[in-house]
């Protein structure tokens, strides 16, 4: 069998995604004898130029991660997606946003401001803001354009499969390489790597009547590690969350934050949250509704903490 | 704006306000078409996801209507409507959203003149506040987010 032909990306993403698949530990060298990387920024010295020259079709397989920011993320995404025979939207970032889509609730201007303006380390007295064309003693020099709204892989190119996570589990992602290797794929568009079962269903806590009094956030309480979390007050978001992801911030006794992304045939991750929340708080009057509601510090940033590029209302930029 | 006609998506329980809209229509009460009406079992029914959708494909408004608390067929759906409402808007308002644009009312089966004085109100605050657009809070330079 000829060697699959692999490339690996990031576009707006931290660079956890090319971490997790180091954390394959020995699997790397199964993972390198069954396939050849053709680009890995973060690994490997290839050049963009190398792959702008390849015929269309001689990547298998691109795991693309990070969100799509700006236009150099975009152009990347393009050129991939015209060489590789598949394309995977690999971790939150490139599924539907991230972290990095987050932004999406404040508009450009008002990023670039804070940024290069108004933080208190910020030296700027020229007012400079980056541009996408400067001219310097040397020519003129090119920089990517920052898009006022930050997109998720799907809405720039076609993506066949979909890997959640942040980051994808490395069992998982060794599981997708295994996949597409053995050419054992699930029908295109289909989510890799994830159950279509809620967290809860996998969670080993006891659950018992959820009645909430008040909400706290993760500094105020330390949570009793066989209980609900949610029971107990924590803005857990395991029943609108894929599982798949084995538990880890559930087993570390933290709540989870729903970067497995939503359930199949869920909309909108945030408003299931809300209608789940809504079902469980302990208040018979609007009064105390308002109350205990007091104490989540921000709504749409917790619920939405991984979605905002596929979010329904697409915050301030849209 | 001239012209225009605001699009209003009404969910109404089955038991206390849609016989309330349907007791308006027999008394032959007036209040504006720009309500398009869907039927749900409860007020507790809808998710809010059919807000935001609604607002996603064109809606300009949305009104939300079920029974008076203490009164619903299913002794407590709408008290889970009345928890997550204000949660619901707290969400709109950091996306970018007028939360003028959804409402909520407890309208029970005899109210007819109330739910058509309702529908006239709302319909004239839509139309004061204009087409939906999304992040239109944002464009009006409010800190948002």
């Amino acid at each position: 069998m000829a060697k699959l032909k692999l490339a690996i990306y990031w576009a707006a993403a931290c660079g956890g995604c090319d971490v997790a698949v180091l954390d394959v530990h020995e699997k790397i060298l199964d993972i390198a004898d069954a396939a050849d990387i053709l680009l890995w920024p973060v690994a490997t010295d290839h050049k963009y130029a190398d792959v702008e020259k390849m015929a269309p079709g001689s990547i298998d397989v691109c795991l693309f991660n990070g969100a799509v920011r700006n236009s150099e993320n975009e152009h990347i995404a393009k050129m991939l997606r015209e060489k590789s025979k598949v394309m995977v939207a690999f971790g939150s970032c490139a599924v539907s946003g991230g972290i990095p889509a987050l932004a999406n609730f404040k508009r450009r201007e008002d990023i670039l401001q804070r940024v290069y303006m108004d933080t208190p380390s910020t030296v700027n007295p020229e007012q400079v803001l980056p541009v996408t064309d400067c001219p310097v003693p040397e020519g003129v020099l090119h920089l990517p354009e920052f898009f006022g709204f930050v997109h998720s892989l799907n809405q720039v190119v076609e993506v066949d499969y979909y890997v959640p996570g942040c980051p994808p589990t490395a069992e998982r992602i060794w599981e997708v390489v295994q996949a597409i290797a053995t050419g054992n794929l699930p029908a295109a568009g289909a989510t890799v790597g994830a159950l279509d079962k809620s967290l809860c269903d996998e969670c080993p806590r006891e659950k018992s009547n959820k009645k909430i009094k008040r909400f706290y956030r993760s500094h105020e309480i330390i949570p009793d590690p066989q209980q609900c979390l949610l029971e107990q007050g924590l803005l857990c978001m395991g029943p609108v969350t894929r599982g798949g992801c084995g538990g880890q911030c559930i087993s570390a006794n933290m709540p989870c934050r729903g970067c497995y992304g939503p359930l199949p045939g869920v909309l909108d991750q945030g408003a299931k949250y809300i209608s789940s929340i809504g079902a469980i708080i302990d208040a018979r009057t609007p009064e105390e509704v308002k109350k205990i509601l007091a104490g989540i510090a921000d709504p749409a940033g917790t619920f939405y903490r991984f979605g905002m590029s596929t979010a329904l209302l697409k915050g301030a930029n849209r | 704006m001239n012209n225009f006609e605001p699009k209003i998506i009404g969910f109404l329980c089955n038991w206390c306000s849609y016989a309330g809209a349907d007791l308006a229509g027999v008394s032959r009460l007036q209040y504006p078409a720009n309500l398009r009406v869907v039927r749900v079992m409860c007020s507790g029914r809808v998710d809010p996801t059919f807000v935001f959708k609604a607002l996603d494909v064109g809606a300009d408004g949305v009104l939300i209507a079920g029974c008076h608390p203490g009164d619903c067929h299913y002794s407590d759906g709408n008290y889970n409507t009345m928890r997550r409402y204000p949660l619901m808007l707290q969400v709109l308002e950091q996306m970018g959203v007028d939360k003028r644009r959804v409402r909520l009312e407890w309208v029970s089966a005899a109210e007819g003149p109330q739910f058509a004085k309702i529908v006239n109100e709302f319909t004239e605050q839509i139309r004061r506040l204009g087409p939906f657009k999304k992040g239109e809070l944002a464009e009006r330079g409010a800190k948002v987010g």
